[in-house]
C-alpha cells in the first residue's frame, strides 16, 4: 500500500527560466502527489531537463516557487540525471558510499547495504562501473538518486539508453518505489511509457504546460479528436497549439 | 571535502597510466630543457683546407710570422677536420661530417705582405635555413677569434720592428752593422750642430734634427696605437644586482619549475574536466559539495602531488648538482606557492573544458609556450615584443614560480617574499576566474 501524505509532495507554481534570449520554461505550474509517478512528456527542447533540474537543486528559476512537503531542503528530491552521473573508475559500492557520506545519511554502510538490495546490484557491488551495462549502470544512478531516501525522485529520460528488457526491469522497480509512497516526476520521449506506467501526464512545449491529467485525457482533447493514440493525441495538440 | 580528496586518490591510484605519463613526461621535458640550457654551444665541427705551401711566412719588419700560426688560431676555436682539397670538404659537409669548411687559399702570405689587399678567406656551408644562420655565426666568430690571435702576432712583430727604429739594434741579420735608432739621433746631431758654423749647413743640420725628435715621438705613439688597434675596446663586467646563479643549478630550477607546472595544470584541469565529463559535477553542485570546494579540493590535491614530486627531483637532483639544503625551508614555500598558482590555472582550465582530453589539450597548448616565452631573455628580441613577453610572463604563473624557486634554491635575486606575494595572487584571479567558469554545469 502507498503511504500517503497529507498534501502534495510538490507544489510548482508559475515557474519561468530563461537562457540569455531563450525562454526555456514559462510560468510551469503542477502538482505531485505521493505514490504518483508523473511524466513530462514534450519535443526536444521543450523544457523537460531545465524543469527537473530546478526541482533537483541543480540549477535556480528565474521566477515561481516550488512548495510541498518535498520542498523542506534539498535532499527531499533525488536525482538521476539522463546520462549516468557516476564516477566510472570506482565500484558501485565505492560510488554508493561516496554519495551517502556527501548525502551526509546518517548510517551510509547501511543506506548502502539497502540500495544495493532494492535495486538488484548486490551481486556488482565490487564491480567497476565502467564495467557495467547501461542498464545497470542506470540502476546506478537511479539508486544514488534515492540514498538519501528522499520524497520525491525525478528521473530524467531514465530509459532512452536502455533495450526493452532493461526498461521493463527498470520500470519494475520504479513502480514499486511509488507503491512506497515515492513521487516519481520522469521525463521521457516514449509516449508508450506514459501510457503504460504514468499515472499522469504533463505535457511541455517551448516551456509551457499544454496539458496535465491522466494520459488517458489526452486523447479526448477536441484538438485530439481523430487520432488513433496517445503519440497521435500528443501530436495533433502541439500542431494546435503552435507548437509543431 | 575528505570523502571527495580520498574519491580523487582511490581514481589516480586506479588510472596508473595517467601518474606515469604525468611523472614520466614533464621529467623528460624538464631533463631535456635543463640539458640544452646548461650546456653552452660545442664548438662547430669544420673542415680546414691550408692550401699554403709548408713554412710559409709573413715578413714584418725583420720578423718573420709563419702563416700556419693563422691555422692554428683557427684550430683552437673550432673542432678542425683536416682536408687535403677542396673537393674533399666539400664533400665532407654534403655528408653532413662537419657544419662548414675554411679554405686558406695559397696567396694568403703575398696578400698578408703586401700590406695592401686584404687576405681572403673562402667559407663553406650547407643545411636550411636555421642551420645556415647558426653555422654562419659560429664560423664568424671563430674566424673573428683566429683574426684578433694572428692580428696580435703582426701586431707584435710590427711593435718590434717599431722599437728597432726607434732604439736602433741588431736587426738580427747576421754580419750586418748595428744600427742607430731615431731616438738616438736628436742627441747625437745635437753634438755636431753645437760645433757646426753658423750656415747653410748648420740649418740644415738643425732641420734634420727636428724632423728626427718629431719622427722619433711618433713613432712612439705608433707603437701604443698598434696595442690599441689590437684589441681597442676590452671587457669588465660587474653583475649590479642579485646574486650570480651558476648556469647549471638554474638548470635545476628551470627543470622542477616546468615538472611542477606540467603535474599540477594537467592534474588540476583534468580533475574538474572529470566531473563535467562523467556529469558528477550537476550532482555535487546540488549542495553536496560547493563549486568552491570543489576547485579547491582539486587545486589542493594537484599542488600536494606536484609539489612533492618536484621536492623529490630536487632532492634528486642535489645528489649532481651541490644545492644548499640549508634552504629547504625556502624550497617548499616557494614549491607550494608556485603548485597553488599552477593549479590555480589548472582549474580555471578545467572549469572551462568539458571533457578531459580537450582541457589536456588546452593545458599543454597554454602552458609550454608560456614556459618558454618565460625563458626568452629581455635583449633577444626587440622592446616593442619583449614588453609583451613580460606582460604575458607578469599574468602567469610560470615566471613568478621560476623566480621563486631560483631564489629558494641559489638565493638568487628578486628575493623570494616579492614572486611569493606574486604566486599569491595569481593563485587567487585564477580560482576567481575557474569560480565563474564552473557556474555552468551542464
Amino acid at each position: 500500500m502507498a503511504e500517503q501524505a497529507p498534501g502534495p509532495l510538490l507544489r510548482v507554481e508559475g515557474l519561468s527560466k530563461r537562457f540569455g534570449e531563450r525562454t526555456a520554461l514559462h510560468e510551469v505550474s503542477f502538482e505531485l502527489g505521493a505514490g504518483e509517478l508523473v511524466a513530462v512528456v514534450g519535443p526536444n527542447g521543450a523544457g523537460k531537463t531545465t524543469l527537473l533540474s530546478i526541482l533537483a537543486g541543480v540549477q535556480s528559476a528565474d521566477a515561481g516557487t516550488v512548495g510541498g512537503l518535498a520542498a523542506r531542503g534539498p535532499r527531499e528530491v533525488g536525482w538521476a540525471p539522463q546520462q549516468a552521473a557516476v564516477y566510472a573508475r570506482l565500484t558501485v559500492r565505492e560510488n554508493l558510499r561516496l554519495f551517502a557520506r556527501l548525502e551526509r545519511v546518517g548510517d551510509p554502510a547501511a543506506a548502502v547495504a539497502l540500495m544495493l538490495e532494492q535495486t538488484g546490484l548486490a551481486p556488482r557491488a565490487e564491480d567497476r562501473v565502467e564495467s557495467l551495462s547501461g542498464g545497470n549502470r542506470q540502476r546506478v544512478n537511479v539508486a544514488l538518486g534515492l540514498l538519501a531516501d528522499p520524497l520525491v525522485l525525478a528521473l530524467d529520460e531514465p530509459t532512452s539508453a536502455l533495450d526493452p528488457g532493461q526498461r521493463a526491469r527498470l520500470w519494475d522497480f520504479v513502480r514499486t518505489l511509488a507503491a512506497r509512497g515515492k513521487g516519481v516526476l520522469f521525463s521521457t520521449h516514449h509516449l508508450g511509457e506514459v501510457r503504460r506506467y504514468a499515472s499522469r501526464a504533463v505535457v511541455l512545449a517551448d516551456g509551457e504546460v499544454l496539458f496535465d491529467g491522466p494520459p488517458a485525457e489526452l486523447l479526448l482533447l477536441p484538438e485530439a479528436q481523430g487520432a488513433e493514440d496517445l503519440e497521435g493525441a500528443f501530436l495533433e495538440l502541439l500542431r494546435a497549439r503552435g507548437h509543431a | 571535502m575528505r570523502a571527495l580528496l580520498a574519491k580523487d586518490l582511490l581514481i589516480l591510484r586506479r588510472s596508473r597510466l595517467l601518474v606515469a605519463v604525468l611523472v614520466v613526461y614533464p621529467v623528460a621535458i624538464a631533463l631535456l630543457i635543463g640539458l640544452a640550457i646548461s650546456r653552452g654551444p660545442g664548438k662547430p665541427k669544420v673542415a680546414i683546407v691550408d692550401e699554403t705551401p709548408p713554412g710559409q711566412t709573413v715578413q714584418v719588419g725583420s720578423r718573420r710570422v709563419p702563416v700556419s700560426a693563422y691555422a692554428e688560431q683557427l684550430f683552437a676555436q673550432v673542432q678542425p677536420e683536416r682536408a687535403a682539397t677542396r673537393a674533399q670538404a666539400i664533400e665532407k659537409i654534403k655528408s653532413g661530417e662537419v657544419l662548414a669548411a675554411v679554405v686558406i687559399p695559397p696567396n694568403i702570405a703575398a696578400r698578408l705582405g703586401s700590406g695592401l689587399k686584404q687576405a681572403q678567406l673562402e667559407v663553406l656551408y650547407n643545411g636550411n635555413a636555421l642551420e645556415q644562420s647558426l653555422v654562419q655565426a659560429q664560423i664568424e666568430s671563430a674566424l673573428a677569434q683566429a683574426n684578433i690571435g694572428f692580428s696580435e702576432q703582426i701586431q707584435q712583430a710590427a711593435a718590434q720592428a717599431i722599437g728597432a727604429l726607434l732604439s736602433g739594434r741588431n736587426l738580427g741579420v747576421l754580419g750586418a752593422p748595428e744600427l742607430i735608432g731615431l731616438g738616438q739621433i736628436p742627441a747625437k746631431l745635437d753634438g755636431i750642430i753645437a760645433r757646426t758654423p753658423p750656415g747653410a749647413d748648420r740649418r740644415a743640420l738643425e732641420q734634420i734634427d727636428t724632423f728626427a725628435s718629431f719622427a722619433a715621438r711618433n713613432l712612439t705613439l705608433a707603437k701604443n696605437v698598434l696595442t690599441t688597434i689590437g684589441q681597442p675596446i676590452r671587457v669588465k663586467t660587474t653583475l649590479i644586482e642579485g646574486r650570480r646563479t651558476p648556469l647549471n643549478t638554474f638548470a635545476v630550477v628551470v627543470a622542477v619549475a616546468i615538472s611542477l607546472m606540467f603535474v599540477c595544470v594537467l592534474l588540476a584541469s583534468g580533475g574538474v574536466a572529470l566531473e563535467r565529463e562523467e556529469h558528477t559535477l550537476a550532482r555535487l553542485a546540488r549542495g553536496l559539495v560547493s563549486r568552491s570546494g570543489l576547485l579547491v579540493e582539486k587545486a589542493l590535491l594537484a599542488a600536494a602531488c606536484s609539489a612533492v614530486l618536484a621536492f623529490a627531483m630536487l632532492a634528486g637532483i642535489g645528489a649532481f648538482v651541490a644545492l644548499d639544503w640549508g634552504r629547504v625551508g625556502q624550497w617548499l614555500a616557494a614549491l607550494a606557492l608556485g603548485g597553488l598558482a599552477f593549479s590555480a590555472l589548472g582549474v580555471a582550465i578545467g572549469a572551462l573544458a568539458r571533457e578531459v582530453r580537450a582541457a589536456s589539450l588546452l593545458a599543454f597548448l597554454l602552458s609550454l609556450p608560456l614556459a618558454f616565452l618565460a625563458l626568452v631573455p629581455s635583449g633577444a628580441v626587440g622592446a616593442g615584443l619583449s614588453d609583451v613577453i613580460d606582460v604575458i610572463s607578469f599574468v602567469f604563473p610560470f615566471k613568478a614560480t621560476l623566480q621563486a624557486l631560483d631564489a629558494a634554491v641559489n638565493g638568487a635575486a628578486p628575493s623570494l617574499p616579492g614572486p611569493l606575494v606574486h604566486l599569491a595572487v595569481l593563485t587567487v584571479a585564477f580560482g576567481a576566474m575557474a569560480r565563474l567558469w564552473l557556474r555552468r554545469v551542464d
